[in-house]
């Protein structure tokens, strides 16, 4: 049963100890590269690593800021840090921690305030008083393959996480679109790792109840 | 009768175990959370529903692209990257 395989999930970037380390590895061999040329000057790498991180910083700029437009100057703040800055980089995190890092912290001075503690989660109480299943998960698990995976469902959830709050969408975002790191999330954010953890639990909960809700409205 | 009571009072309702999948997930359960969680996992068919469709759903993420650049985007960004090379 796929629910008692290893603890780790199936996919390019994931948990310590799975496949997903060699491609996480891959890119950051790859960044290094692009960082070591880019500190001797080149303009390509730059462009390299702008196509390659321009997205995804938009991305997260905008969990935190809302707005698309100040997501794109607080990244082009971005840039200009790095080019400033990348001299000074010795590697002692990531390229991408070291980035992400900048990031968050323009964008929290754009927002001139520091982050809000999370919520409340908003997901209904499932269970009865003895801790079972009052309402059991619709099953639809069984009707998903890889494909589908890849073609719709991560178009479907790409649509769906503007619904979550703010921190949960931070660090659902980080950790598994971006595949960074659960210790590199919860200081990115400030956080405690049992915080980051609790807000990943929330977030990937309401997606699963709001991907349940579209697949069952297609059935 | 001791070591039955032992293992009720630690068996998992559907509650706790949902709560622990994500730490599940990212293998931050200690050995005996785990053997707990596996158990009741073997014995509850909603709990391995939830649990596949939590896989997929993360599954999913990890297949989202990064946003659509526009190529105007990175002019200005190679621009910029040209005037502070210049001083």
């Amino acid at each position: 049963m796929a629910a008692l395989t290893a603890p780790s999930t199936e996919r390019h970037h994931g948990s310590p100890g799975t496949a997903a380390n060699g491609h996480l590895a891959s890119r950051d061999v790859k960044d290094s590269e692009l960082v070591a040329r880019l500190q001797a000057g080149d303009e390509s790498a730059f462009v390299e690593l702008v196509t390659l991180y321009q997205g995804r910083l938009v991305r997260l700029a905008q969990t935190v800021v809302g707005s698309r437009a100040v997501a794109e100057e607080v990244t082009q703040d971005t840039w200009l840090a790095v080019m400033r800055g990348v001299e000074r980089f010795e590697g002692r995190s990531s390229f991408q921690t070291w980035l992400f890092r900048i990031l968050m912290n323009r964008a929290r001075s754009a927002i001139g305030r520091e982050q809000r503690a999370g919520r409340p989660h908003d997901t209904v109480d499932r269970f009865d008083a003895s801790g079972a299943w009052a309402t059991p998960p619709v099953p639809w698990s069984d009707q998903v393959d890889d494909r589908m995976v890849a073609d719709d469902l991560a178009a479907r959830v790409q649509a769906l996480l503007p619904q979550l709050p703010e921190h949960q969408r931070q660090v659902v975002v980080l950790r598994d679109v971006d595949g960074v790191s659960a210790e590199d999330v919860a200081s990115l954010l400030g956080i405690s790792d049992g915080n980051q953890r609790v807000l990943l639990h929330r977030g990937r909960a309401k997606l699963r109840a709001l991907l349940t809700t579209e697949l069952g409205g297609t059935r | 009768m001791i070591r039955f009571l032992r293992r009720r009072r630690r068996a998992l309702v559907c509650r706790q175990a949902v709560e622990l999948m994500t730490a599940y997930l990212d293998g931050a359960l200690d050995a005996r959370d785990r053997e707990r969680l596996e158990g009741h996992l073997a014995d509850c068919p909603h709990c391995s529903e939830y649990l596949a469709q939590i896989r997929i759903t993360v599954d999913a993420l990890g297949h989202v692209g990064p946003e659509e650049l526009s190529e105007d985007a990175i002019d200005d960004l190679v621009h910029l990257y040209r005037e502070w090379r210049a001083g």
